[in-house]
């Protein structure tokens, strides 16, 4: 159903993002530009390792079926994004596709338009994708948009926010959390999908799939870096308010002052 | 002057985050329009409503949507468009971006019209706060819920002009769209719950959540977790308090053995009053709370819980009610 010359071939592309692993308070850089990295380590955001697990678990299905399938992760990013490709491919995923840009923090604009090029590229090269998976927005930057770029510039539909996905012969059904409920859309394939954290549990890598990964071969391409339409002036933590902490005592012995508090709030 | 989607409900009632995205709308000292697909609310603080008409339009479709903000953005040259920075808010503007080719800044929580257009934005979930500047020919934006907080509301004043504007649409874009929904059932939602006990890396186990729990129900709130009791299937996805979980602002948190880390501290920041109960003092979800206990949550939280059962039978009150829902939510 997928690449142009084997109908039961079954092609997920997952687009995730090198994301700095921040602690507990965030330090910036000197010119306030920038998280500073320095004693950071990296990592894929929340919800796109819950797309790369997604796009595992639907080629395992799909295999399982006797098809064949193979999932390509993809990221746009500086060189060093490669250990981001190696630990999805630890995962289960096939491929690594790393889109090479010179920096960290690419505006959704040239983000996706990379991506889209990347797509068109695998296409000519017989590569149809049913299914371009990301995460509904990045942990840091937040700009939710990338995805849905890349689904209006190859005219895929697309729904981000998604919680439940399920794939039958008709297209994919997806599941999104609203403040009412849930929401259930039927979607043709070829598609695009914004996931969440929360669809799945990701598997942590076996030492089999670190192997694996460490000696595999990533295709590297040039990515597009002309700026976007916003343009960060400068970062800055907000202030907090709060004050000092009372620290009401020590191990059992703080319950009594801990119910004068409760009381006091008026939560009892 | 500024275009606004309204986000409605099916009756018509706005969606959360409408008044801070009205009232920064206001601030920008530019007239604001209201853009409303669907039923239009009463008493909108808009010099005119742009009603959206498509049968396509029945039902949630973002694709649809998004192309007909486009559309109406054509035909209206505002100088802007606005929607409030819910999951729909931006899914929207992000395809009428796409369709319109211009940028989007997605939750602002500041916004100054010019050449280019100045604004602050939230990142790292609200941690981070970013200035930037937005040049392009109509300015997208979406504005995060608590933008104005304390801000006045703009009131009404008078009955705006309703025009009504009808999109072509290509039945194609139907393909996305919402095909059933599914009511959530009723209780005390972790959303919505006055007060949260949420537990962490220190709670240890699935079974370690039964005393959060009766702690929950004794004070007629809601239990949460962290990532990490999520990553370890102590508790399932729903229940994580957040950065990618749910993001509260309850009377009283209570974070028994959670350290505090980004991702989970964006998620509680904006509760009221928080307890901490963590055997670091340095931890910091205890440098950060209003007030701390420095100890063990296993020998604490079994102590609380007794005295508060005990003070339960000695007023001889049932404890606050809405509780036993709460798992099923």
């Amino acid at each position: 159903m997928s690449t142009a010359d084997d109908p039961a071939r079954r092609d997920v592309l997952v687009c995730v993002k090198r994301t700095p692993a921040v602690g507990a308070r965030i330090t910036l850089t000197e010119d306030r530009m920038a998280i500073d990295t320095r004693h950071l380590g990296f990592t894929v955001g929340p919800h796109e390792e819950c797309a790369v697990e997604a796009a595992v678990r639907i080629a395992e299905e799909h295999r399982a079926g006797g098809g064949t399938a193979r999932v390509t992760v993809l990221t746009v990013g500086p060189p060093d994004a490669a250990e981001q490709l190696r630990y999805t491919l630890a995962m289960g995923a096939d491929d690594g596709v790393l889109v090479e840009v010179p920096t960290e923090e690419l505006a959704p604009e040239p983000t996706a338009a990379s991506i889209t090029a990347a797509v068109r590229a695998a296409a000519d090269g017989g590569t149809r994708y049913d299914l371009l998976l990301f995460g509904t927005d990045s942990a840091v930057a937040g700009n939710a948009q990338a995805g849905i770029r890349v689904a209006r510039a190859l005219g895929l539909p697309m729904v981000t926010g998604i919680k439940g996905m399920e794939i039958d012969g008709e297209g994919v059904v997806l599941h999104r959390e609203t403040p009412g409920g849930n929401e259930v859309y039927r979607v043709p394939l070829p598609a695009a999908v914004g996931v969440k954290e929360g669809i799945n549990l990701p598997r942590y890598p076996t030492i089999k799939g670190r192997m694996r990964a460490r000696k595999a071969e990533l295709r590297t391409v040039p990515g597009r870096t002309e700026p976007g339409g916003l343009r960060t002036v400068g970062l800055r933590c907000p202030r907090e308010d709060r004050p000092e902490t009372v620290v009401l005592g020590t191990g059992a012995a703080a319950v009594p002052a801990v119910v004068e508090k409760l009381t006091e709030l008026g939560v009892l | 002057m500024l275009l606004v989607l309204i986000d409605t409900d099916e009756d018509g009632v706005p969606g959360p985050g409408t008044d801070d995205l009205l009232a920064v709308a206001h601030g920008t000292g530019l007239p604001v329009h209201a853009v409303v697909i669907g039923t239009v609310p009463d008493g909108l603080p808009a010099e005119c409503v742009h009603r959206i008409r498509h049968d396509l339009l029945s039902g949630y479709a973002p694709e649809a949507y998004g192309e007909s903000l486009a559309q109406l953005v054509t035909r209206a040259g505002p100088a802007g468009l606005l929607a409030a920075a819910t999951e729909r808010g931006d899914e929207v503007l992000a395809q009428a971006a796409a369709r319109a080719g211009v940028p989007l800044a997605t939750r602002c929580v500041a916004l100054r019209p010019g050449d280019p257009w100045s604004l602050t934005r939230l990142r790292s979930g609200g941690v981070l706060l970013e200035d930037a500047e937005l040049s392009a020919p109509v300015a997208f934006a979406t504005v995060a819920p608590g933008a104005a907080a304390g801000a006045e509301t703009p009131a009404a004043t008078g009955t705006p002009e309703i025009v009504d504007f009808t999109p072509e649409l290509d039945p194609a874009l139907a393909r996305t769209r919402v095909v059933e929904r599914v009511p959530r059932a009723e209780g005390v939602s972790l959303a919505t719950a006055p007060v949260v006990v949420s537990g962490g890396r220190g709670v240890g186990s699935a079974e370690g959540y039964a005393v959060l729990e009766e702690l929950a129900d004794l004070l007629g709130g809601a239990v949460g977790c962290s990532r990490v009791a999520t990553n370890n299937g102590w508790r399932p996805h729903r229940d994580q308090v957040g950065l990618t979980g749910t993001r509260i602002a309850p009377d009283l948190y209570i974070a028994c053995g959670i350290s505090g880390a980004t991702q989970h501290w964006v998620g509680c920041m904006n509760a009221r009053t928080i307890l901490a109960i963590n055997t670091d003092p340095e931890a910091p979800m205890v440098t950060r709370s209003t007030y701390a206990v420095v100890g063990d949550l296993h020998e604490v939280l079994p102590a609380l819980v007794d005295a508060l059962r005990a003070r339960v039978r000695g007023s001889g009150h049932a404890p606050p009610a809405g509780v036993s829902a709460r798992s099923e939510t």
